[in-house]
């Protein structure tokens, strides 16, 4: 089977002792994590863990009920890319130079919806948002400057579905009994 | 760690007190939850909880096995029996670390154990105190839920959940890890309320009507169909179920080891018992069933050789309650996400009256086969030397499957399996899916604490005993009269079976130079005698069941007995084979 890109959505408890477990799920199988990002929900409490990785679809959904075991896991959502919207963040530094250099950097700015964060006597700091070949394709852009430092953040996704999160959850606790 | 406090909605059953130490507190806890034996070994982190139950005298019973190994399979075994949560004591670091291999036992087997270990106090935590071992780490993967009680008001919450989350639902082994000012500091108000619903955890999941009406039609539509029975069966307590549903449908029932007491090994429709060293019938005859309908049986690959020839031809119902388990290993038709009564309860009202006895003969014939070739010769043997199988085999005649059987790990194991004749549910402790060599021994000690009334009968080898060995000072300490049948091969008998038949017979370290074990027990203070001879074998056997104290037989068995059938390590269940 082939493998691909899923996202999935772990929603949970806020409790800190999750993420080793969740990790555990992954480690165990020799799964590399492609990114992970922990985030608060709307809900008061409750947490979302938002993991990406490559994998064959039969693994992904086993996967998904190991992690939906875990008590204070309420659900796993496994998406492929067409059923998401996703960003991730990046940050490019340069050195003060850049704006000096003769390329137009505003124009590489304006051009791939960056923004300048910050300017200092030594750097400029730049930021984007996009999916990961676009700030890919920016870093790419800005390497002629000297790069200095870049980073980019983990995924964050919504599922296209209008379903609200509350009422997931409260099918879920339906569909169970507990005693 | 997070608050406990979100996570519990709904509770039960108050019980009140004031002004209590932390480690008073354990102790209520543990009276609360009906708590009246534990299985412990104390230490500096945990004295202040020993100190508590001293006080409380008698409220509470507690054994002191001689290693924390000892003590935890001792309850894994009692839970099996009671039906209730095992409860163990150990003391932080190396006595927490001792528990490891009972937690993983545990959690492979699904049993409900609730283990206190003491920590250090929590402002040296992370810091390499004196035995200090980051016990929710090492535990994690092997726990159902792993806990850190650093403030003692968080102890009956964390207590009520324990018990809840190991006895629900799919049951598995909790651990509560306290620091020692979690235990020294009071708390105004003790109050217990238990807890019967947690946010985060769903132990019950609902039976699907439509689940169970499209299995329903596959199962009357079936030619030739057949039924797994597991653990699940007798965690659910649906033994009546099963066999109400067998009786109307007329389908044959084979089993796994842990299924063997799920449905009576007499009943006309029990076909034996699954997978590597089960019965040639029911795995020939897996790869030939159109339908079948595994009930809380988890395919473990002991089950099922190479699963991608494993149920060919059938479509596959699967009734469990985890939904972790579905299509796991074996991929199914129609999953039932469910306790295995429930299911029962609700397809015995839509599947119809039938009997497949062309089917059934096939079963027959084959059973005959394993009989004439296997079974017949090693239970009435013209060797000279005895042969596990005829000592296993007389047993169950002597005893007429009334007593509890417990097994260590190995050939023995599977010759208590195989020739035991098992007539009342819940009737055998055995490691399966960690295959634990020294959980037979303690585990005994276990069971019998939960059956006053029955006899425990313990197969083990001589390479398993010698693991867990310092546990007969526990039998003879508490007088417990459990009756050990030590099947004495000389080697560690099934590492050499597979290096005789896959390594050409190069038996590395396989050999055992044994001390003399009547010695040793008699040390000990058991009753012990010796049996190499057929001639005296009933005799031997008959005055250990009499014995109203604790007994060692050591019967000296054939060297390189094998176990046979067998289906080779990853082969096809249908390749099974009868000799080498
Ligand atoms: C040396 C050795 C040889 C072995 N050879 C064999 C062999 O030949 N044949 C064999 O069968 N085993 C053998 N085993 C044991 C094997 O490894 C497994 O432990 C065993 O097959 C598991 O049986 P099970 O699936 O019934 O039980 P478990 O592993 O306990 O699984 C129980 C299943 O029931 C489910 N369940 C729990 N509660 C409920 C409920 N209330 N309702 C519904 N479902 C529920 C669980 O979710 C789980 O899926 C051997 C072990 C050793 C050590
Ligand atoms: C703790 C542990 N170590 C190693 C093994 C691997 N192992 C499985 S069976 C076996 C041999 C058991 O020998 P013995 O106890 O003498 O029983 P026999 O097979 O001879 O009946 C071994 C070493 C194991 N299952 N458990």
């Amino acid at each position: 089977m082939k493998e691909k890109l899923y996202t999935l959505i772990i929603v949970t408890e806020n409790n800190i002792g999750l993420l080793n477990h969740i990790s555990g799920v992954f480690t165990r199988r020799h799964i590399n994590i492609r990114s992970l990002t922990a985030s608060e929900s709307k809900i008061k409490n409750v947490y979302t863990f938002t993991i990406v990785i490559k994998m064959t679809n039969d693994l992904v959904r086993k996967v998904a009920k190991q992690l939906e075991k875990i008590i204070g896991v309420f659900k796993v959502f496994v998406y492929n890319d067409n059923e998401i919207i996703h960003q991730e963040l990046a940050l490019y530094k340069l050195p003060i130079s850049a704006i000096q250099s003769g390329i137009n950097l505003e124009k590489i700015v304006r051009s791939h919806n960056a923004r300048v964060l910050d300017i200092k006597d030594e750097y400029i700091l730049i930021e984007k948002t996009g999916h990961k070949e676009d700030t890919q394709k920016l870093l790419k852009e800005l390497e002629p400057f000297g790069v200095l430092q870049f980073i980019r953040s983990g995924r964050v996704a919504m599922a296209k579905p209008m379903k609200p999160l509350d009422d997931h959850l409260k099918e879920k606790e339906e569909a169970y009994d507990y005693f | 760690m997070a608050t406990l406090t979100q996570t519990i909605k709904e509770k039960t059953a108050v019980v009140n007190h004031e002004n209590v130490s932390g480690s008073e507190a354990v102790v209520q806890s543990l009276l609360a939850e009906g708590v009246d034996l534990i299985f412990g070994y104390p230490g500096g982190a945990i004295m202040p909880v020993y100190d508590a139950l001293y006080q409380n005298g008698k409220k509470i019973n507690h054994i002191l096995t001689r290693h924390e190994q000892g003590a935890i399979h001792a309850a894994e075994a009692f839970a099996k029996i009671s039906g209730k949560p095992g409860v163990v004591f150990a003391t932080s670091g190396p006595g927490a670390t001792n528990l490891v291999t009972g937690l993983s036992n545990a959690k492979i087997d699904s049993t409900p154990l609730v283990c206190v270990t003491g920590q250090v106090t929590s402002n040296l935590l992370g810091f390499d105190a004196f035995q200090e071992t980051d016990m929710i780490g090492i535990s994690m993967p092997v726990t159902k839920w792993a806990y850190q009680i650093t403030k003692a008001e968080d102890i009956p919450e964390a207590f009520a959940k324990a018990f809840y989350i190991a006895s629900s639902g799919r049951p598995g082994p909790v651990l509560l890890d306290i620091t020692k000012d979690a235990l020294l500091q009071t708390i105004e108000s003790f109050k217990y309320e238990k807890v019967r619903r947690i946010s985060g955890y769903y132990p019950y999941p609902k039976t699907d009507m439509e689940k169970i009406r499209e299995a329903a039609n596959l199962i009357n539509n079936a030619k030739k169909p057949l039924i797994l029975a597991g653990q699940g069966i007798t965690i659910s307590g649906a033994e009546k179920e099963l066999e109400a549903f067998a009786n109307k449908t007329g389908i044959p029932v084979a089993s796994t080891l842990f299924g063997l007491t799920a449905f009576p090994s007499k009943h006309p429709l029990f076909v034996g018992m699954l997978g590597m060293h089960g019965n040639y019938a029911p795995n020939i005859k897996t790869n030939e069933a159109d339908i079948i309908i595994a009930i809380g049986m988890r395919f473990d690959d002991r089950v099922t050789g190479d699963t991608s020839k494993y149920a060919i031809k059938a479509q596959v119902i699967h009734i469990d309650i985890d939904a972790a388990e579905i299509d796991k290993n074996i991929k199914t038709k129609v999953a039932i996400v469910s306790d295995a009564k429930k299911a029962l309860e609700k397809l015995y009202s839509l599947v119809e009256k039938n009997n497949y006895e062309d089917w059934l003969n096939e079963f027959k014939e084959l059973a005959k086969t394993e009989i004439d070739v296997i079974i017949s010769p090693n239970i009435h043997p013209q060797s000279e030397s005895l042969k596990m199988a005829e000592v296993v085999h007389l047993v169950s005649e002597l005893t007429k499957g009334d007593p509890i059987i417990v097994t260590d790990v190995g050939q023995h194991q599977m010759m208590a399996a195989r020739y035991y004749k098992f007539m009342k549910p819940n009737s055998i402790i055995t490691s399966g899916g960690l295959g634990t060599m020294g959980f037979g021994l303690p585990a005994a000690i276990g069971a019998k604490f939960a059956s006053k009334n029955r006899d425990v009968i313990l197969f083990v080898g001589d390479g398993g005993f010698q693991m867990t060995i310092q546990e007969l000072a526990t039998a003879w300490h508490y007088k417990i009269p459990i009756k050990i049948v030590l099947l004495n091969n000389n080697f560690l008998g099934m590492v050499r079976q597979w290096q005789q038949l896959f390594f050409d017979k190069r038996y590395a370290c396989t050999t055992m130079h044994n001390p003399d074990f009547v010695k040793i027990a008699e040390g000990f203070g058991l009753k012990a005698a010796k049996v190499d001879e057929r001639k005296d074998l009933k005799n031997a056997l008959s005055e250990m069941l009499a014995s109203d104290t604790a007994y060692l037989l050591v019967v000296e068995v054939e060297k390189e007995g094998n176990v046979f059938p067998m289906v080779p390590s990853g082969a096809a269940v249908s390749d099974m084979i009868l000799k080498p």
